[in-house]
Parts: C-alpha cells; sequence; structure tokens
C-alpha cells in the first residue's frame, strides 16, 4: 500500500520538543566566538534630511565601530530586490542623507556585547529637518511631494488588463465601493536575524553566512550580487527558520550589511532584531485601496466587473511594488465574467516596504471580487451563495484562460460551494439567523461565503532541483531546493521518496536550506514547494529507481529491462526468479562504494497552479457594542491530491488564522506624520487562542494536469478564502439594519458606527 | 553579581550584569537555547519557563531575582527517554509547526494542566492566551493539550 495520503506524523517534530529547534540567534557555532555584535539605529522621523554623527558613541569601551553611509561611500548601492523596480527607487545601505520612513537604518553600531549596541545606540547623535511626509498613497499619486526627485514621480509600477470602454453598458444594475484592504504584519514568531564569518584571505576568503530566510540559494545570490563576489564565495545556511509567510523571502539590507562589517573588522558578526525593529522595518503586507464596481441582470447575472488598485509600496519598492500584478492575474476569481477591466498603480509613500505576505497579491484579488459579489447579491434580493452558483465557471469548462489571462488548471468550483455549504448546515444558520432578528435578539447571526482560486507556483512554469543519494548501507539522503521553515518537507518528501524506492521513511533524510549542500533551489514560497519541489523528488526517485535497474542488471548479468524493483523488500530481482534479490545497499555500493548512488534532477512544471475552495464563515455581532466573535469556519481547500493530511490541515489550519486575523482584528497603522502606531505585540492586534474557535475542513482533491503528482500548493489557500468569507459574515450579520459594508478589521467600533451610520441614514 | 539557580536539576552559579534578563541566562550564559525570545512587551509567550513550578515570562524576570530559585525550561521537561503527556500530546496532535513558539507554549501547557487538570476546550484557550503561534491557527495545540488532559499523568 503506498504512503501517500497517510497520517504521518512528522520526523521534524522531535527535536522541536526536546531541544528547541536551532534558529539564527541559537547557533553556537565555534566559528562566531567573539562575534561583534550589530545594533542598527533607525529614523524615528517619517521624511527628513538626517545628519549623523556617531563620534561620542564611537569613543566608549566595547564600540568596535560605529559605521555610516559616509563609510560605505565605495560600495555600489545594494541592487533592487526585483528587476521589474526602477533602480532610481532602490535603497541606499545606509540612510544617505535622507530617510524615508521611521524605523530605515540610519547606522550600524557594532560592539562586543549586546546590552552595550542599546546602550551606545541611544549615543549616536542624529538632527532631522523634517521633510513634508506622505502617508496616504492617495495623495502620494498626487505627486506634490515626490519620495524620490530623481525618479520623477511616486508612481513605481502600473499595470492594466481589459477596456473600460462600455465596460457597464445594457447592466441592470451597477454597484460599487471602496475598499481598503489595509496593511497588515507578517509577524513571524522569529524575528529575523543573521550571523556571518570571513575565513581565508584576499581573494580566497569566503562568507559564511546564516540568515532566517525562505530562499538560501535566492539570498545567496542576493549577496554575491551586492558585493561583487563569485556566488561560489558565499556559503548561504538558513537553519531552522521560526515562520516566514512570504516577508522572509531573500535578504534584506540589514543581513546584507552584517558580511560587509564582518570583513571590513575582522571579525563574525551577530545580528538579531527586536520586535519592534521587526514591526517598523521587516516590511509589511496588502496594503491596497481598491474600487470595485460590478454589473449584471436582476436574475443574478454578473457581465461586467472592474477592479482599479492603488497599492501602497512603502517607501523603497519591494515585491509589494509587484503584487498588483498577482491581484490583476487574480482579479475575476472563479467567476466567469464577460467584460473585466483592472487598473493598478503602485506608489511609494513614508511607510515601511511593502513585502509578500501570505497570498501576496491574490488575497487582494479575492476579498476584492468577494465583496463585489455580495452587494451585488444585497442590491438584487437574492442569496449570495445563489448568485455565486449563477456565475461561477463550470467544472466541464477546464482548462480554461480567463479574461485577464490567467490559465486555470483544473476546478470544481460548484462543487466546493455545494460542499461546504452542506457541511456548514447553511439553511440551518439562516433559520437560526431570522430567528434572531425576529425575536430582537441582540447577539446577531452573521453568515459569510466565500469561493476563491488563486494561482500557486506562478505565474511562470517554475522548475526545482532535487538530489537522491542512495547511501552504500542503503539509507537515503534527499537533497531539496526548497527551504522549509514548518512546512514539513522533511516528512512529506521522505514520503515521496519512500513511495517510489521502497525505503522506509525512517531510512530517509531530508536536507535543505545549505547552499554547499544543495546545487541549486529556489526556496519556499507562493505555495511552490510540494509542487515544483516535492515533484523533483518524485522524479530523481523514479530516475534512481531505473539507474539502479540497470546496476542491478550488471550484478545479475542480466538486462536491466528484465530487472523490477520490488518495494515491499526493499530489492531488486530479475522478473520470475524473485528469490535472488539484490538490496538497495548492494546495488547502491556498485555504483561507487564510498558515496552510493546519486541522482541529479530537475523538475520543471507545466504551468502555474490554481488551487480553489470555499469558505463559510458564522459570527455573532452583539448590536448594542458592534463586538464581533467568530463561532465557526468551515473550508473546502482544494489543492489536489494530498500527501500527507496531517500537514496540509496544518497549513490550512494557520492559513485560516490568518485570514481571519485581517478580517477581525490586524491593521499597521501610522498616524498622518508617518509614526507608527503598532510597533510591537501589545499594540498590534495578533489574535491568541481566545479570540479563534477550532476549524472544520471538509475534503476535496481536484488534480491538476501539470505535474505527476497532480498537487497544488495549499500553503496559502486558508488566508485568501477566510478573509472576505468573515468580513462578508459580519456584513450580513448587520444588513438587514441596512448596513451596506463594513471596512477591515471589523472592530467593534466600525461595526457600531456602521449600525449608528446606518439608522441615522434611514431617519 | 553572582547567583545561583537550579536550572533542570543543575545548581549553577554564575556571574551576570545586574540588569541581565533571566532568558539571556538561560540562553546566553548557560547555553540553553530551547527558550526562545519573540517580542520586546511580555506578549507573545515564546519564552515561558516554569519558576519554582509556575509558568512565568523569562524576558519580564530579572535573573537577579530568581537567585536560589529552580527553573524549568523546555530540556529539562522529559524524563530521560520518557517524555512528559504535554509532549506527546504536541507530537501526535502536530500542534507545531515552524517550532519557534513550541517551547513556551508547551511549558505554559504544562502550567496550565497543573492548575487544571480536566480542561474544557475553551479553558484552554483561555489558559493559553499569554502564549502566541502564527502557523497553526491554534487548532492543533488546542487539540495536543486535551490530548494531554486526557493522558495519565506519569508519576514517579
Amino acid at each position: 500500500m503506498s504512503i501517500l495520503g497517510t497520517r504521518v506524523m512528522r520526523v521534524e517534530d522531535p527535536k522541536f520538543l526536546t531541544t528547541g529547534g536551532v534558529y539564527v540567534d541559537d547557533l553556537r557555532d565555534p566559528r562566531l566566538d567573539g562575534a561583534g555584535h550589530v545594533t542598527y539605529v533607525r529614523s524615528v522621523m517619517a521624511h527628513a534630511r538626517v545628519t549623523v554623527d556617531g563620534s561620542a558613541a564611537a569613543a566608549l569601551d566595547g564600540v568596535l565601530a560605529v559605521v555610516t553611509r559616509a563609510d560605505l561611500a565605495d560600495l555600489a548601492p545594494p541592487p533592487v530586490p526585483l528587476g521589474f523596480i526602477p533602480p532610481a527607487l532602490g535603497r541606499p545601505w545606509l540612510a544617505d542623507g535622507v530617510v524615508r520612513y521611521v524605523g530605515e537604518p540610519i547606522a550600524a553600531i557594532v560592539t562586543e556585547s549586546r546590552y552595550a549596541g542599546e546602550d551606545v545606540a541611544e549615543l549616536v547623535s542624529v538632527d532631522y529637518e523634517p521633510l513634508t511626509a506622505v502617508v496616504d498613497p492617495r495623495v502620494s499619486a498626487t505627486d506634490e511631494t515626490l519620495l524620490f526627485p530623481d525618479h520623477g514621480s511616486n508612481t513605481a509600477l502600473a499595470f492594466e488588463a481589459g477596456s473600460l470602454d462600455g465596460l457597464f453598458d445594457g447592466c441592470d444594475v451597477v454597484v460599487t465601493q471602496q475598499i481598503t484592504n489595509q496593511r497588515v504584519a507578517p509577524v513571524p514568531l522569529e524575528v529575523r536575524g543573521t550571523a556571518c564569518v570571513w575565513e581565508g584571505d584576499g581573494d580566497d576568503a569566503r562568507l559564511t553566512l546564516w540568515a532566517s530566510t525562505q530562499s538560501p540559494h535566492g539570498a545567496r545570490d542576493q549577496i554575491a550580487t551586492a558585493l561583487s563576489l563569485d556566488p561560489d564565495r558565499v556559503h548561504f545556511i538558513a537553519p531552522d527558520v521560526g515562520g516566514g509567510f512570504g516577508a522572509k523571502f531573500g535578504v534584506s539590507v540589514e543581513d546584507l550589511l552584517l558580511a560587509v562589517l564582518s570583513r571590513r573588522l575582522g571579525r563574525p558578526m551577530r545580528w538579531t532584531e527586536t520586535r519592534t525593529e521587526n514591526m517598523l522595518g521587516m516590511g509589511h503586507g496588502r496594503a491596497q485601496l481598491q474600487t470595485v464596481t460590478i454589473g449584471g441582470s436582476r436574475d443574478g447575472r454578473i457581465t461586467a466587473y472592474s477592479l482599479d488598485v492603488l497599492q501602497d509600496s512603502g517607501a523603497y519598492p519591494h515585491f509589494g511594488a509587484v503584487l498588483p500584478f498577482m491581484t490583476q492575474l487574480m482579479a475575476t476569481g472563479t467567476y466567469d465574467i464577460e467584460r473585466i477591466a483592472v487598473r493598478t498603480k503602485s506608489v511609494v509613500t513614508n511607510t515601511a516596504p511593502v513585502v509578500a505576505y501570505r497570498g501576496a497579491g491574490r488575497p487582494e484579488a479575492t476579498a476584492a471580487i468577494e465583496r463585489a459579489v455580495d452587494m451585488f447579491a444585497a442590491e438584487i434580493g437574492l442569496d449570495p451563495v445563489e448568485v455565486r452558483r449563477r456565475n461561477l465557471f463550470a467544472k466541464e469548462a477546464f482548462p480554461l484562460t480567463t479574461q485577464v489571462g490567467a490559465a486555470y488548471d483544473s476546478g470544481d468550483y460548484a462543487g466546493a460551494l455545494d460542499k461546504v455549504v452542506a457541511a456548514a448546515k447553511y439553511d440551518e444558520l439562516r433559520a437560526e439567523q431570522q430567528r434572531r432578528r425576529d425575536s430582537g435578539d441582540t447577539k446577531l447571526l452573521g453568515i459569510g461565503v466565500s469561493s476563491y482560486v488563486e494561482i500557486t507556483a506562478g505565474p511562470e512554469a517554475g522548475t526545482e532541483f532535487a538530489r537522491i543519494n542512495v547511501k552504500p548501507d542503503g539509507s537515503v539522503v534527499v537533497y531539496t531546493g526548497t527551504s522549509p521553515h514548518g512546512q514539513g518537507h522533511a516528512t512529506s518528501f521522505a514520503m515521496l521518496a519512500a513511495d517510489e524506492l521502497g525505503v522506509p521513511i525512517e531510512r530517509i533524510t531530508v536536507v535543505h536550506g545549505d547552499t554547499d549542500l544543495v546545487a541549486r533551489g529556489g526556496g519556499t514560497g507562493g505555495s511552490r514547494s510540494l509542487q515544483l519541489g516535492g515533484a523533483a523528488v518524485h522524479q530523481g526517485a523514479l530516475e534512481t529507481v531505473d539507474r539502479a535497474r540497470e546496476l542491478a542488471g550488471d550484478l545479475f548479468e542480466a538486462a536491466a529491462g528484465d530487472v523490477v524493483l520490488d518495494k515491499a523488500r526493499g530489492g531488486f530481482h530479475v522478473a520470475g526468479s524473485p528469490d535472488d534479490v539484490r538490496g538497495w545497499a548492494e546495488v547502491a555500493a556498485s555504483a561507487d562504494a564510498e558515496h552510493g548512488l546519486i541522482v541529479d534532477t530537475d523538475f520543471t512544471a507545466q504551468g502555474a497552479t490554481f488551487p480553489f475552495g470555499a469558505h463559510v464563515a458564522v459570527v455573532e455581532v452583539d448590536a448594542e457594542t458592534g463586538k464581533v466573535t467568530l463561532l465557526s469556519m468551515t473550508t473546502v481547500d482544494d489543492a489536489g491530491p494530498v500527501i500527507n493530511p496531517v500537514v496540509v490541515e496544518g497549513q490550512r489550519h494557520g492559513g485560516i488564522a490568518q485570514g481571519v486575523a485581517q478580517a477581525l482584528f490586524e491593521e499597521v497603522r501610522y498616524d498622518e506624520d508617518g509614526n507608527p502606531q503598532s510597533t510591537n505585540l501589545a499594540d498590534y492586534a495578533f489574535p491568541s487562542a481566545a479570540e479563534l474557535p477550532d476549524f472544520t475542513l471538509v475534503d476535496m482533491a481536484t488534480p491538476s494536469p501539470l505535474n505527476p503528482l497532480g498537487v497544488k500548493g495549499i500553503g496559502e489557500a486558508g488566508t485568501i478564502g477566510a478573509t472576505p468569507a468573515v468580513q462578508n459574515a459580519v456584513v450580513d450579520a448587520v444588513a438587514h439594519l441596512g448596513v451596506r459594508h463594513v471596512e477591515m478589521p471589523t472592530t467593534a467600533e466600525r461595526v457600531w458606527r456602521a449600525i449608528q451610520d446606518a439608522r441615522e441614514g434611514a431617519k | 553579581m553572582n547567583l545561583t539557580v537550579t536550572v533542570n536539576g543543575t545548581a549553577h552559579t554564575v556571574d551576570v550584569e545586574d540588569r541581565t534578563l533571566l532568558v539571556h541566562l538561560l540562553r546566553d550564559h548557560l547555553d540553553l537555547t530551547a527558550t526562545n525570545i519573540g517580542c520586546d512587551t511580555t506578549s507573545c509567550g515564546a519564552c515561558t519557563v516554569l519558576l519554582d513550578g509556575e509558568s512565568v515570562k523569562s524576558c519580564t524576570v530579572l535573573a537577579a531575582s530568581v537567585d536560589g530559585q529552580s527553573v524549568t525550561t523546555l530540556e529539562g521537561l522529559a524524563e530521560g527517554e520518557r517524555w512528559h503527556r504535554v509532549q506527546e500530546g504536541f507530537r501526535s496532535k502536530h500542534g507545531l509547526q515552524c517550532g519557534f513558539c513550541t517551547p513556551g507554549m508547551v511549558m505554559a501547557a504544562v502550567s496550565l494542566l497543573d492548575e487544571n487538570p480536566s480542561p474544557t476546550a475553551d479553558q484552554v484557550r483561555q489558559g493559553l492566551e499569554g502564549n502566541l503561534c502564527r502557523c497553526t491557527g491554534y487548532h492543533n495545540i488546542v487539540a495536543a493539550v486535551l490530548d494531554a488532559a486526557a493522558a495519565k499523568p506519569v508519576t514517579s
């Protein structure tokens, strides 16, 4: 029987549950003995000219260096994080005369001890000459105050699809709404941290750098480019990583600078940021202002949709500036809408850079269309589930290309919706809602639905590396270019290898996150890992079996074509002669007595995949206070066949919680001068267990034709479906009072005000 | 200053700065790195340890104040090869992903079950509200603690 699809407990967990993981700050590598501790002095103003004087600090005992931009004048600026981004909008190593957000690094202090770094940071003198802070992206878009005068505009990027001409002609009903998809913080529990050491001299010098990253190979290349080094001169290691959620893809300027400081001072260096620094400086997610317009007929057919996006990129464009492209690509969602137009613009502001955050551009698309469909349903007085059913792409239509150019591989959107509605007992919920309304109960019930589709391992067809090494003792080491940080690849990928090799997973080790041990890799992000990295392991295992049959053929003096693998016995025999079995150990040793059998492979997908699903959220809203309580989440998240249900359920749970958190609780706020108002976990509404219910997961598995496992990505799906389901539920709870929309997060104050405004409007 | 503290059953006498926090004593002076630091505001609970048997957030305890006391960290929870039932519960219910909140979450759960051996799911949720997790959505953490509660405590 295949191990695939069975509930295998994670092989990673014993370490985490006994000695704890080894994250960057836990490293006790002797090469890091005597490391200098780096502390960054960060801007306290959003937009200002700055003059820095570190001389008083530099003179103190225990201070190894105080470094400012002037000390780094010989370095070319760090490369922009993505090729799309105009170089004029790139960030400097350290603030170069002007700061552009609160938290921007101005100086780096190197001290003998970590405590001393915090003491000394306060002694670096920074003079600020305030400039006009541009915080609101709508103000930025006017270009009245330019953040980068050399660029000549505050617009970093713009994308568009479809024509606005006559878009809503012929519609009986047209509904429009401005929606804020608010800025949120990724908040991995482990903050950023880096350690590094140089070994050797001159051209032979080699950097070893450990960082909390999702993509060690990409990060290695980033560092090599920034320091004008051959990539072979950099050994990059991602040790255990305490969560990333997109925000740790690549490395940041603070990581890069460590390598520079280490080289110049001739000492190993360490840096671990504080949570406050993380909230100020790692970057945030979402941050779109949207205008949706939806039109159709009174019988519930949607025929036209437009989405206008103003993306707040923050001070220095990063992934966030590019993500509206993904929002555009997924704009139509699960709906077959005849005419669609999208306009997006990404602008800079004096706030922290916007980066990738779980879903990264797709949750924003789903949130927009799912609110729009609900508002359309409310306008024509039809049940939101029924309106969805009348507009979903039909199961028979796949594969298909949407009006905005996305090539959906496979799907059954109506099937997902029907399943989730049945599992949530939707009709009973509607009856209970009506009963409460009729009885004058102040605890109102809200039922929210979302139907979603997203893109994973895209937008281009991806590739990933795997090596299968069968050792001469018959054990197996799998090397992968993905870089898990909680996703359980050591378990799932061992299962994939075990399934083809007939070697028990106890004898399979998975290696990742080390650029010296793994030849190449794309890391973990965008829900790419299983469908690319897992498929590469699968492909590599098949190739290993083929190679082993040749080797066994030599041992048997038989043709490889006559040799079969008996997976149950973990060995090879000649077809028809099952008694003479040569085990993996013998066959691998025959390839190379020392190293065994090694097979390298690169898997390239035929295209991005499109997981989909449907969520039902149920909330209770106190009509007197506006307080929202989430009662239940029932979800279908179809990412194709499941390799390990334990891992996939975990991904769904975590994703759902983050989606719920955006709808109900979380928001990164700045005041009008660009001062951050949510700089730690006391101010930022990160939910605890007490704010969330159990989640009800409904299974569904529609294979993708684009990879041999038929799998799609599950890492972000829960987040994408949950946010609009919960927001729709909150609005639904108070819709009968005349409320049409409530912005996220749907705090008690917002809901209470919406109820009051609706009552005022009704007078 | 010099202080003596028993950590996971072993007495240590250490010389630390007066302002040293308990979590830094554990991590930087004793190299017990399971206990993690996740915030600056005593909000996340990643640093939770047991101090004389009760859970505390070690980022907000001065090392000087634990002179003469006894600390248990995740590293000291199992008895040899025999895991604590909370560790077993987290393993069997997949109550962790990236593992960063796990040491603190496990120690908080141990303390919770000491105070309330048979909690309801809601009591587990309320009892762990000082410990944050970004990966699991808490679903499997709650299941893990209930599983541990249902298991018979190991008596030695």
